[in-house]
């Protein structure tokens, strides 16, 4: 479904991302990990059309999406849950629900996955009318997901969707993930947290200096040592 | 004259301002562009309707709102590779489009002003008790409260109105979520022509002398009544145009007769004043945020 092939991005001429590539099949969620500066949130920036790739090519369905603008990536049932959230805080629950239907192909089906999010995740449809900005940070989160969701995607970007966050409500947040994920979306998963990641997704590549440098698979997940070593590049 | 009719007269050119300042502060919201040719789409009303001075009326206010709209439209067509510049930039270019609109205008109509006849009868005075209100004060606070209202509901209840607002607070994240840069910027600045138009129609009938720097010379008090309010913001904006238009009201009655060449010069220090206690503007938050779409 998505191929990053030989990817390289620069800002400024320096290189945050270096002849990175991977593949995510329909169905599969892949996580990229790695400490700040290893290049993966550039890389979510550029599938979505934010960044301009200097090297590489990234494949939607074996199209590729340079030179496309971000609005038709979207269209193409690609949605990010950005890093932080980025939820409009003065802005309802409910209009910021509604913008994410902004990018969806089809209007059919909108109320069915309005109702399928609230079934989700309570909060979108118990706080609908309040600010958004009032909400808790894992209520926030929620609702940033809940958003890219309704835009019914096959493909969801996630940006450190457990940053943060409490520790039970990291929980709440990938027991949610998990069952989008039964639902059939494609989740690529950029998180700080490498356990969670890696025992959660179906492979877990991990990045530093921009660079693939493992890939990592659910069996290793309790294995904390190589873990460590590949997250700090020992 | 009584302070009632003083309120009356202020709240009328507050209203004015206040959609002057609308307008800039809509294209601003959606693109982080102060449209200095803004004025300039007043300009080009106000010759509309002089040169439909003979015709049905009807007909000389739909040649003011379409000038003013397919000005608006093709300044949005020039200014779009301008998006991804900087702000200085952007702040140059829009002072060109301006002086060079005003140009042309020269070259096409002189120096010499030129009286507009449109809707003259709303000049008139009308006794309410002790009170001798001209119609256009009226009108101008009635059509100007429907505009303001019309507006705030475009953008609190439609779906583009919706996506305006999203773009105006984070850009970046509304391109994340699908909303089209050029729909919203479009829809901005048709607004704001809409706007400008029914400014330009109340502002003929108070003065109606047209000159090529006739909305010019508007724009800037309205401008400083954008920055007073707070840029940030759209209401923050439009209260601000209201504000820098009632006080100008409100110090011209309130000046000797002689002492009202320094009309401007009072107007500007009360605005250095409000500036340097609230630099955020009047209404305004404390930090805006400088993304664009």
């Amino acid at each position: 479904m998505l191929e990053v092939r030989d990817l390289e991005i620069r800002y400024a001429g320096v290189p945050a991302v270096r002849r990175l590539g991977f593949r995510v099949a329909r169905g599969e969620v892949v996580g990229l990990v790695g400490p700040n500066g290893a290049g993966k949130s550039s890389t979510l920036l550029a599938i979505m059309g934010m960044v301009a790739a200097h090297r590489g090519q990234i494949l939607l369905d074996g199209h590729p999406l340079a030179g496309r603008k971000t609005e038709a990536i979207v269209r193409s049932g690609v949605a990010l849950v950005p890093e932080r959230r980025h939820i409009f805080p003065e802005l309802t629950v409910e209009e910021n629900l509604r913008l994410g239907l902004v990018g969806r192909r089809s209007r059919d089906g909108v109320s069915e996955d309005l109702d399928r999010v609230a079934g989700l995740f309570p909060v979108v449809r118990d706080a609908g009318h309040r600010a958004a900005g009032v909400l808790s940070g894992g209520q926030q989160q929620q609702l940033a997901i809940a958003r890219a969701l309704v835009a019914r995607p096959d493909l969801l970007l996630l940006d450190e969707p457990s940053l943060g966050l409490a520790p039970t409500v990291v929980d709440g947040v990938f027991d949610a993930l998990a069952e989008i994920r039964a639902g059939g979306v494609t989740i690529l998963l950029v998180e700080q947290r490498a356990q969670f990641a890696v025992g959660f997704a179906d492979r877990t590549h991990v990045l530093a200096n921009g660079e693939l440098r493992l890939t990592l698979t659910p069996a290793d997940a309790d294995d904390t040592e190589r873990i460590t070593a590949a997250y700090f590049g020992s | 004259m009584s302070v009632l009719q003083t309120l009356i007269d202020a709240i009328a050119l507050g209203m004015v301002y206040a959609l002057v300042a609308m307008g800039i502060g809509l294209v601003f919201g959606v693109m982080r562009l102060v449209n200095f040719a803004h004025g300039e789409l007043i300009t080009a009303g106000a010759y509309a309707l002089l040169l439909t001075n003979d015709l049905p009326l009807a007909v000389g206010l739909a040649a003011c709102f379409g000038a003013v709209i397919a000005l608006a439209l093709a300044m949005e067509v020039v200014y779009r590779p301008l998006r991804t510049t900087t702000p200085t930039t952007m702040l140059v270019a829009t002072f060109a489009v301006s002086f060079l609109l005003q140009a042309v205008a020269l070259l096409a109509f002189g120096a010499r002003g030129q009286n507009v006849g449109v809707l003259e009868e709303l000049n008139r005075a009308v006794s309410i008790g002790d009170l001798r209100v001209r119609w256009v004060t009226l009108v101008s606070i009635a059509v100007g409260a429907v505009l303001l209202g019309a507006t705030a509901l475009i953008l609190a209840r439609t779906d583009v109105g919706l996506q305006m607002r999203a773009a105006a607070m984070d850009a970046k994240t509304a391109q994340l979520l699908g909303v089209r840069a050029s729909t919203v910027i479009r829809f901005a600045f048709l607004l704001a022509a809409v706007v400008a138009a029914a400014a330009t129609v109340l502002l003929t009938v108070q003065r109606p002398l047209v000159t090529p720097s006739y909305g010019f010379q508007l724009v800037i008090p309205a401008l400083v009544g954008v920055v007073v309010g707070g840029m940030d913001r759209l209401v923050s904006a439009t209260l601000g145009g209201f504000a820098i238009g009632f006080a100008a009201a409100v110090l011209g009655d309130v000046l000797p007769a002689d002492g009202r060449v320094f009309l401007d010069s009072a107007l500007f220090l009360l605005v250095i004043l409000v500036l340097l206690v609230r630099p955020g503007g009047l209404f305004g938050r404390s930090r805006a945020a400088w993304e664009r779409v």
